[in-house]
């Protein structure tokens, strides 16, 4: 059957955009500086910063990616939770938070400011900016394309309501009414995902039965098949996943992205941010049951009752649209189909449509009423992804681009009104971005592997900035400009198999390695971008002029004095919650394994 | 700042609650139960798990009072 949602299904998705908009309104009498619409007026209790650091990750192309990830890949997931997130979360609430909390820096690239100099915080403030609003507009065009095929709602009214519902809410109620709204869009997510989760398991006959019915041992351990590359679906061996996930990549995301951070910095006290990530890390443990699970069961059921909607909606004409959609697909998740309606082969077999797992699952197990809240679901986690984009945006271009090079001297009122103009255009520049995607998709693909570059040495220079006084601001962005050479030369200079040169790297001419899998190459550009940053902050370092030590105070390790915890109940400190997620997140691994 | 967040959130997932059990009760015996969900009628089920929840989360923003 088609997907046709009724009336109870819109009444919910409308209830849930009157509300976040009404948080957004109620929220606007008290925006009356900059601090109180950039950083929520340092003023969020840690429960809700750390609800929001976890939601404001949980973009659609997470949930989405996840399911299809699922699909593909089984259980081994849930190494993009567990090893690579939950240790970064801990070690960035439990170390860095000192730092960034401490040093009453406004925003990541304002710690690079007030550590090294004014070269590396341009650098980082500027491709963050960047890389926002281009993101953003790739998670929409997902979006829309999405919610076309499965529901054949118009792809340019979907991605407008949604962008303007964010605008609205985020510019009316600053970081505080994205941070709200990222906590009932949280609950959202939850209460719309664990009832798909228990009607599939409940299909298959629970993790036996969905065991049994995956049939590939490969699919259902997490590390048993990591020993060698070629013996797990992922084609990534234990070292890869251990250095370029969980280490370069996961760290270089959770501990210095500002879009996270934000919510930390928010906090209303020093161990409410340190305890921010950590909160963050117990929901973000369990999350590969809501996400992953569902992308796994669509790939072992049937229904003979979901077919094919896009002739109705002239997506695909005529004669390939008389076959069912399903033909040659897997479980209820279908092939790929180019833009003449038919199949798309790679290697003589059928390409899946990976990322329509978790949307169909929903299409499959919920009958109206229920979808309504599904949607919803999935509508929330894409304005979250939206909303974290927006405000950290906002934040950066007002504080460290306008003021910092723009315009220096003015009032606190003026940057309130820049903050919520940055909202509109920031989100204009986005809403562009994906329609230029939806015509011409190459130009993302390319933006996002610049973007990988310029991402994956930034641990190395947090790292040494936060651990060694000695870095110094030469070091820092030499290291960082040679660590995104080094990312850049690696990717072109491999491929992964059966790619051809191009956007999936090779493009430098001779080919030095070949990977087994994409992952497995994109891991190892990590890899080597981190090393490369490293080396070579290092050696710069000792080459230049140390700051003096005086200066340092607050911003490094060893000059700052350890943060006061004598008040708190055992349950309050942070090093503490560390270590009971620890002790989960092993047996979790264990129990999985 | 501004206000408890507990309230919205309660007061949403309240009324979803009362929403999907009115219309599960209203649909009660449809095929689309036995479609989808596997012959349960998960629309009052899991309605009444929102309205607790959505009951639960306003009676905490009381608590504190």
């Amino acid at each position: 059957m088609r997907p046709e949602p009724h009336l109870i299904d819109y009444a919910i998705i409308l209830l849930y955009f009157a509300f976040v908009l009404g948080i957004g309104f109620v929220l606007k009498k008290h925006m009356k500086t900059s601090t109180d619409f950039f950083l929520s007026g340092r003023s969020i209790p840690a429960w809700i910063a750390g609800l929001a650091f976890l939601s404001a990750n949980l973009g659609a192309q997470e949930v989405i990616g996840m399911g299809a990830s699922g699909a593909k890949y089984g259980i081994s997931t849930s190494h993009f939770y567990w090893i690579g997130a939950v240790p970064a979360m801990l070690f960035v609430g439990v170390f860095m938070m000192p730092f960034y909390y401490g040093s009453r820096a406004r925003s990541v690239p304002e710690y690079l400011k007030l550590r090294f100099d004014e070269k590396t915080r341009g650098f980082n403030a500027i491709s963050f900016a960047v890389m926002t609003v281009f993101s953003s507009g790739v998670s929409m065009y997902a979006m829309g394309k999405l919610l076309q095929l499965l529901l054949g709602w118009n792809f340019t009214a979907a991605i407008l309501i949604s962008a303007l519902i964010v605008l609205a809410y985020t510019s009316l109620g600053g970081l505080t009414s994205a941070i709200y709204n990222e906590v009932l869009q949280f609950f959202l997510i939850v209460m719309g995902f664990i009832p798909l989760v228990y009607l599939g398991l409940r299909d298959v006959g629970g993790w036996g039965g969905l065991k049994a019915r995956i049939a590939n041992d490969a699919m259902v351990h997490s590390w048993k098949y990591m020993g060698h590359s070629n013996a797990n679906p992922m084609g990534v061996e234990w070292f890869g996943m251990l250095m370029g996930l969980a280490f370069v990549l996961s760290f270089g995301y959770w501990c210095t992205d500002f879009l996270v951070v934000q919510r930390a910095m928010a906090a209303d006290s020093m161990t409410a941010a340190r305890r921010t990530p950590v909160i963050a890390a117990f929901p973000k443990m369990v999350f590969p049951f809501l996400v992953i699970l569902p992308g796994m069961i669509a790939g072992v059921v049937t229904s003979s009752k979901l077919h094919d909607t896009r002739a109705e909606q002239g997506i695909i004409a005529g004669s390939a649209a008389q076959s069912s959609f399903f033909t040659g697909g897997k479980g209820i998740i279908p092939p790929k189909y180019d833009a003449a309606g038919n199949p798309v082969k790679a290697d003589g077999k059928v390409v899946l449509d990976y990322d329509l797992a978790t949307p169909m699952m929903l299409v499959r197990y919920f009958p109206s009423g229920l979808l309504g809240l599904g949607l919803c679901a999935l509508i929330a986690s894409f304005m979250s992804g939206m909303a974290g984009n927006t405000t950290a945006f906002n934040t950066v271009w007002t504080y460290d681009i306008y003021q910092s090079y723009i315009n220096k001297t003015a009032s606190d009122q003026h940057y309130l009104w820049m903050g919520r103009a940055a909202t509109v255009f920031g989100l204009a520049i986005s809403l562009m971005a994906a329609f230029v995607a939806k015509e011409f998709n190459n130009i993302l693909d390319v933006l996002q592997l610049v973007f990988a570059f310029v991402n994956a040495p930034l641990f190395a220079t947090f790292m040494l900035g936060m651990f060694w006084k000695r870095t110094t601001g030469h070091g820092a962005f030499w290291g960082l400009l040679g660590g995104t050479a080094a990312a850049a030369t690696h990717y072109g200079l491999t491929l992964p198999a059966g790619a051809v040169p191009g956007v999936k790297g090779g493009y430098l001419g001779p080919i030095l390695h070949v990977y087994p899998s994409e992952m497995a190459q994109n891991f190892w550009t990590a890899i080597f971008a981190w090393v490369g940053c490293f080396t070579l902050t290092v050696v710069i370092s000792l080459l230049t002029a140390p700051r003096p030590e005086e200066e340092l105070k607050g911003l490094v390790y060893s000059l700052t004095a350890k943060p006061e915890e004598g008040g708190l109940k055992w349950y309050q400190k942070p090093a503490t919650l560390a270590v009971i997620v620890l002790v989960l997140l092993f047996g979790l691994n264990l129990v999985f394994w | 700042m501004g206000f408890d967040i507990r309230m919205p959130i309660g007061m949403l997932f309240t009324l979803f609650g009362i929403l999907l059990i009115g219309y599960g009760a209203a649909t009660q015996g449809s095929a689309m139960y036995a479609e989808h969900s596997l012959g349960v009628n998960m629309n009052v089920w899991w309605g009444g798990v929102l309205l607790v929840f959505g009951l639960a989360m306003i009676g905490l923003t009381r608590m504190r009072r």
